[in-house]
């Protein structure tokens, strides 16, 4: 005899400790399995493009800091180049190699985190892996602010350079996070990707096809694991990602372990470029001195840059006044979510937990 | 890196094709009319010559007289970045058609749009409000946009 069963709509958010931040979900359930998947968004809007268009361009890196809160670095990196792409400013060579220090950093950070939270999704484990990860992030955050006196709101990057030069003292502590980084690394893969109960649990599960993955306009890690090498610091290098040797590690199934496998390996190349700008750095400006006054001619602009979440630029419109006419955020995190209904559907809850965690966004971001 | 396809180069290259619905064109953009936008999409991804298989970005600005909508196309096989723009003109229910059949992508930038400028985009298969909630009056990014007064006076009320 079957039993006669009905689809269950469950609200998972948006104050639920497995969603990331304030996002919800709207599932739809036969039994224990998905039928229907919606995201709801919006909790955490802020209105930064509206924002923006009443602030001088100077004053819209602070909101920048604020979109993806794990990520400011990037953040700030991406805005301002966009400035300068607006006017055609030249910057110095030491102040690109100092974003690109701490942009790397910051991706560190960024995966350690999404990689983090990771086993806490899986149920169990006890959030080792998690307080691992925030160890080696609290010794990062702790180099962010001797650059720049904060450790999440950083606005490190200005138009024309940085806010100033990194002091005597943060060479040798950077020197000994990266002494101490690839050990740390390893420790963290053998304790996630060695263990069949994480195998066994994210192997196979949410795949995303290459393609759709293209054609849903995914970016960074997640359309990496999935076996597409699109990384644009190797695409349209901006700073001096042309001057330093890196891979693109690629996934190949495109399934949940993919894309925090995908994560780990991209934090051993931030380790290599961070190598090798400290070696190829110089003495000399940090700041081109011609940005003090900002007021850009009638235009656009965009710079596409890599994020640690994807793609992330600013569509800036200048009328010719101190404010940005408009400007808009592609932001990586928020488009991430287009597949969210295929990546859900058809499997339990509990690995949908795990598959959201796959896709690492940040609610910053998310909502604006 | 990146070659930036320049918007005479990509309106030479449609103009043969779909004619009258190229309607300008810049070194940064070319502009297409509104009805022709998703043929010409369809057409940019699908032909090999062109193959723009990922939707960058899709956004509108605001300038009063028209909206602008904004599709940035970005083809991996070629290295490519290239601009579409068309110009919606009217403020009440502007609307052209959706690119979602094209690129999957744009389904929730469409949505983005339609919440906050009030762009309207036919066929869309689920345009409602995204970083809104149901029930929000007007569209927040527009410039003639102003935040209804509250219905109690700080800080007494509540």
């Amino acid at each position: 005899m079957t039993l006669r069963t009905e689809p269950v709509v469950v609200s998972i958010g948006p104050h639920h400790p497995s969603t990331h931040g304030v996002f919800r979900m709207r599932l739809t359930f036969d039994g224990e399995n998905i039928i229907d998947a919606e995201p709801v968004i919006g909790y955490l809007h802020r209105g930064t493009e509206k924002l923006a268009e009443e602030r001088q361009y100077t004053q819209v890196i602070t909101l920048t800091d604020r979109l993806d809160y794990v990520s400011s670095m990037t953040s700030n990196q991406a805005f301002v180049l966009s400035c300068e792409k607006l006017i055609g400013l030249e910057v110095p060579d030491r102040g690109m190699y100092l974003r690109v220090i701490a942009s790397e950093l910051q991706r560190i950070v960024s995966h350690l985190i999404g990689v983090g939270f990771f086993l806490q999704e899986l149920g169990g484990f006890g959030g080792t892996a998690l307080m691992y990860a925030f160890r080696e992030r609290e010794r990062i955050l702790d180099l962010f602010e001797m650059l720049c006196g904060a450790r999440i709101t950083v606005s490190y990057s200005r138009i024309g350079g940085v806010f100033a030069d990194a002091p005597a003292d943060f060479w040798p502590a950077l020197r000994r996070v990266l002494d101490d980084m690839p050990g740390y690394t390893d420790e963290l893969e053998a304790l996630v990707f060695e263990s069949e109960i994480v195998q066994s649990r994210t192997k196979g599960v949410s795949p995303i096809d290459p393609v759709l993955a293209v054609n849903a306009s995914l970016t960074g890690p997640v359309l990496r694991a999935s076996g597409v090498a699109w990384d644009w610091r190797k695409a349209a290098p901006y700073d001096v990602y042309d001057r330093v040797d890196f891979d693109v590690p690629v996934g190949a199934n495109g399934d949940n372990y993919d894309r925090f496998w995908v994560r780990i390996q991209e934090v051993r190349q931030s380790l290599r470029i961070v190598e090798q700008c400290i070696e190829q750095i110089e003495p000399g400006p940090v700041r081109a001195t011609d940005a003090m006054l900002f007021r850009p001619p009638p235009g656009d602009s965009y710079v596409p840059t890599e994020s640690p979440k994807g793609e992330l630029g600013f569509y800036l419109v200048s009328d010719g006044s101190i404010a940005p006419y408009r400007c808009h955020v592609r932001a990586p995190s928020f488009i991430n979510l287009s597949l969210f209904k295929e990546m859900l559907v058809g499997w339990k809850l509990a690995d949908a937990i795990v598959s959201l965690g796959s896709l690492d966004f940040n609610m910053g971001e998310v909502d604006r | 890196m990146t070659t930036a396809v320049t918007g005479h180069e990509l309106a030479d290259a449609l103009r043969e094709r779909f004619g009258e619905a190229v309607v300008d064109s810049t070194d940064g953009a070319v502009w297409i009319a509104p009805a022709a936008i998703a043929g010409v999409c369809a057409f940019l991804r699908e032909d090999e010559a062109h193959d723009y298989a990922l939707l960058s970005s899709l956004t509108a600005v605001d300038y009063v007289e028209y909206f602008e909508v904004v599709y940035r196309l970005t083809s991996l096989s070629r290295n490519a970045m290239t601009v579409l723009k068309v110009r919606v003109p009217g403020r009440d229910g502007p609307s052209l058609p959706t690119v979602t059949p094209v690129w999957r992508g744009a389904e929730l930038q469409e949505r983005e749009v339609w919440d906050l400028m009030g762009v309207s985009f036919d066929g869309h298969p689920n345009l409602k409000r995204l970083l809104t909630w149901e029930g929000f009056e007007g569209h927040p990014l527009r410039r003639d946009y102003l935040e209804p007064p509250l219905p109690y006076t700080w800080p007494h009320g509540g």
